[in-house]
């Protein structure tokens, strides 16, 4: 079987990925580097690609600056209190001061915001606003489309790998990768390149089996890509020992944040009791975040994480009293009650829809089941693992500055939305953001670097080899046996990732082992993950898309393998309700709050892990 | 499935589109024309998170749902129709019972957002300052809050 074609395409700057953050990345560079060639890749199509693809019902990250609701300030303090103490101030105030900006130009460009009779935006939150969201995508990717030209949009082409420069290891030179719909290499050279791709989904053994592996409550086209590309580079990565597990309805994994917030509604365990209240003393455990208000998100997930342990569930979502509270016996405002907890749903979990449709669920009638998921490693939303990056000048210490907003520890690597470790609480609006400000930066970049960068003719050659292997694999080996998927020679990629998944499960505390792990139980996870590395070589792929699930589940593990080597370096449970360190159980803010950082080196094969200290901004 | 094609309904889109619009839109690669039948399929169904993007753009409304089969009992159906400027969804029970809502997806036409509409930034003098693209019209107050002397 030949190595296909190796097409190449210089750009000045190489967005990777075509979610919010990759679209706010795109209409960002092309404003300040009108002259710039700004380069989109992404391996689906950037009208539905990414978490939001799907659609969502509320914008959870939106300060309200016009109306006086909330200031930068503000957002840190809550972010950091709902992370237990850990997140990089600078990184957040950043998000926080642009991301009106964004929203306001999301509904410029079509998105229905709720909004309340006397014009203002509709809340559900202090950051929330209600959304008519089931187009943010398409409404989002439209005018990046338009910005930089739909003939620099290259779609359905995954990318795998990283290039550094041929002189210099620590500056970025683009990206290879392969067409999914087509046999060719796609090399793309770039001055700067901006990592906006996806955090990781299934990479914890997931509590659904068989189809229900697809309903992943992070998008299952999110394959931890963001961290596969940058960690075996070298780049510095942190927090990445952070997950997040959400309290979803069961199954179906639709959103719980419009019940908490906008229809007032509580979680009743088998016998009637409400764990905010059994529980109130165990947020004392955990001071000063215990006393945090609002409670921070681990912590009401180990307040019913315990109540679950104890054998005290099912827990159920009191949907019915909350909404015969709203309506209040009128039937005019039961429809309307009605209309809002569907659309909850439909405009961003379909799936849930049908779930209460299959089980006569009517939210109105019947109080619905939830449950705490499967882990997630992500940097949106409510993670924090991603790159250790560079702040912006007027807001970062020395110790978190080195040049260009956003920037990694390698030259010309930029990152936003996943990619960014440390700076929790974007959301869909301030990844989007996030885009924008590495785009800026990385224009600026651009500007002061306008040199050339040299990628090696025998890199390339190499990494094409290594990107097609698994189809070479398949055609050498099939021979071997009589059943394609039993064969000595290989595994598949499905087998890869069911093997990924045991392991994270069973030694990273997934839901089989509660959440729950140790030093032995780490060291030996590594282990067996260092083994399922070295086997990824000999993956099998039948067609190109397998060759895609070769490649992805390889992102998994890189992400899987770092979140593991985090986990044994911070010795303390700075989470409890997203996992649980049982020789060292309890919060250690005087030795332990710091971010934890690694960097991985090709050249040894080594790890190394290291704390960066947290630094107080704003006073 | 979770996806499913029914196949008296599917084209591939003759007419319509080069290929079938589900293989185009599928953001998980799973979508396929089955050169057979010549007529879209799912080819990986276990990894479909049931997202509606085929569902929503194909044309004679042949793609459907059938929920997970490890948890979602038979029976019933949640099935969106376009219409203008959003979707009217129709949600059929196990039992019968079934609801129909509207909702609007999009103020605006399609293909209408202007990028730089008014943007007056500088292109050379504030790409070194703090401010994005469009900022002084858009960010809602006056000045960009930075950090203040004496924190």
């Amino acid at each position: 079987m030949a190595l296909p074609a190796v097409e190449t395409v210089e750009c000045d700057i190489l967005v990777i990925g075509g979610g919010m953050s990759g679209c706010g990345a795109a209409f960002e560079s092309k404003y300040w580097g009108e002259d710039l060639k700004v380069v989109i890749v992404e391996k689906a199509v950037i009208e539905r690609s990414g978490a939001t693809g799907e659609g969502l019902s509320a914008i959870n990250c939106y300060m309200g600056q016009r109306y006086g609701w909330n200031t930068p300030e503000d957002f840190v303090k809550y972010v950091v209190n709902d992370m237990m103490g850990l997140a990089r101030e600078d990184l957040v105030y950043d998000v926080g001061r642009h991301v009106d900006s964004s929203v306001h130009l999301l509904e410029e460009w079509g998105l229905p915001v709720w909004k309340k009779d006397n014009g203002e935006y509709e809340r559900i939150g202090r950051w929330q606003i209600p959304i008519h969201g089931e187009s943010i995508k398409p409404v989002t990717a439209e005018p990046a489309r338009k910005a930089v030209g739909p003939e620099n949009i290259y779609e359905r082409i995954s990318i795998t790998h990283l290039l550094t420069d041929a002189n210099d290891s620590g500056r970025i030179a683009g990206a290879i990768g392969f067409g999914v719909r087509e046999n060719k290499i796609w090399v793309f050279k770039a001055k700067a390149v901006i990592v906006t791709c996806g955090g990781a989904s299934n990479v914890f053994r997931p509590r659904s089996v068989n189809e229900g592996i697809g309903r992943t409550w992070y998008s299952v086209f999110a394959t931890g890509s963001a961290y596969g590309l940058m960690i075996p580079i070298g780049t510095e990565m942190t927090q990445m020992e952070h997950r997040f597990v959400p309290t979803r309805f069961k199954d179906g994994y639709g959103p719980v944040g419009m019940w908490f917030q906008y229809f007032h509604a509580h979680i009743e365990n088998s016998l009637g009791e409400d764990y905010t209240v059994t529980r109130d003393s165990e947020l004392r455990k955990y001071e000063p975040y215990g006393s945090a208000i609002p409670t921070p998100t681990p912590l009401r997930n180990h307040q019913m994480f315990l109540d679950i342990k104890e054998g005290k569930g099912p827990m159920y979502m009191r949907t019915d009293l909350a909404m015969q509270e709203i309506a209040g016996g009128d039937p005019a405002k039961m429809d309307k009650v009605r209309e809002e907890a569907w659309e909850d749903f439909l405009d961003m979990t379909i799936a849930q829809a049908l779930t209460w449709a299959s089980q006569n669920i009517a939210p109105e009638d019947t109080p619905s089941e939830v449950v705490l998921a499967e882990p997630y490693i992500m940097g949106s939303h409510s993670g924090e693992a991603g790159a250790w990056v560079s702040g912006p000048e007027d807001l970062a210490p020395p110790e978190y500055y080195w040049g260009y907003n956003k920037m990694t520890t390698i030259n010309g690597l930029f990152a936003a939305g996943d990619g960014v470790g440390a700076a929790p609480h974007k959301f869909s609006s301030g990844s989007f953001t996030e885009g924008r400000l590495a785009a800026k930066s990385a224009v600026r970049f651009v500007r002061d670097n306008p040199g050339a960068v040299t990628v090696s003719g025998d890199q390339i050659r190499q990494l094409s080899e290594a990107i097609w292997a698994p189809l070479e694999t398949f055609d050498k080996h099939k021979g071997a046996s009589t059943a394609e998927e039993i064969n000595p020679n290989y595994i598949t990629p499905k087998q890869a990732l069911v093997r990924l998944q045991k392991i994270m499960d069973e030694y990273g505390g997934g839901t089989s082992t509660w959440y729950t792990v140790n030093q032995a139980g780490l060291e030996r996870g590594i282990v067996l993950i260092e083994m399922l590395r070295e086997d990824l070589a000999h993956q099998a792929a039948r067609s190109r898309h397998e060759l895609l699930r070769s490649w992805e589940v390889v992102h998994r593990t890189w992400t899987g393998e770092a979140h593991l080597r985090h986990l044994l370096h911070r010795k303390e449970t700075r989470w409890p309700g997203y996992y649980y360190r049982s020789d060292y159980p309890d919060l250690d803010d005087q030795n332990w709050r710091v971010f934890v950082n690694s960097r991985y080196d090709a050249a040894s094969d080594k790890w190394s892990l290291s704390t960066k200290p947290y630094i107080n901004i704003f006073k | 499935m979770p996806t499913f094609v029914e196949p008296n309904a599917c084209n591939a889109c003759a007419g319509e589109h080069l290929g079938p619009l589900c293989v185009y839109i599928c953001p998980n690669d799973l979508m396929v024309l089955d050169p057979g039948m010549n007529k879209g399929a799912n080819q990986e169904p276990e990894m479909c998170s049931e997202c509606y993007a085929c569902v929503k753009l194909c044309p004679t409304e042949a793609i459907h749902i059938r929920g997970y089969a490890d948890f979602v009992p038979l029976g019933a159906s949640v099935q969106p129709k376009r219409v203008d400027g959003g979707f009217t969804w129709t949600v059929k029970f196990r039992d019968g019972r079934e609801l129909q809502f509207t909702y609007p997806s999009r103020t605006t036409p399609v293909g209408s957002s202007d990028p730089y509409k008014d943007f007056t930034e500088d292109r050379v003098n504030d790409l070194g300052g703090q401010g994005l693209a469009g900022e002084s019209k858009w960010l809602g107050v006056d000045r960009l809050p930075t950090l203040q002397a004496g924190n």
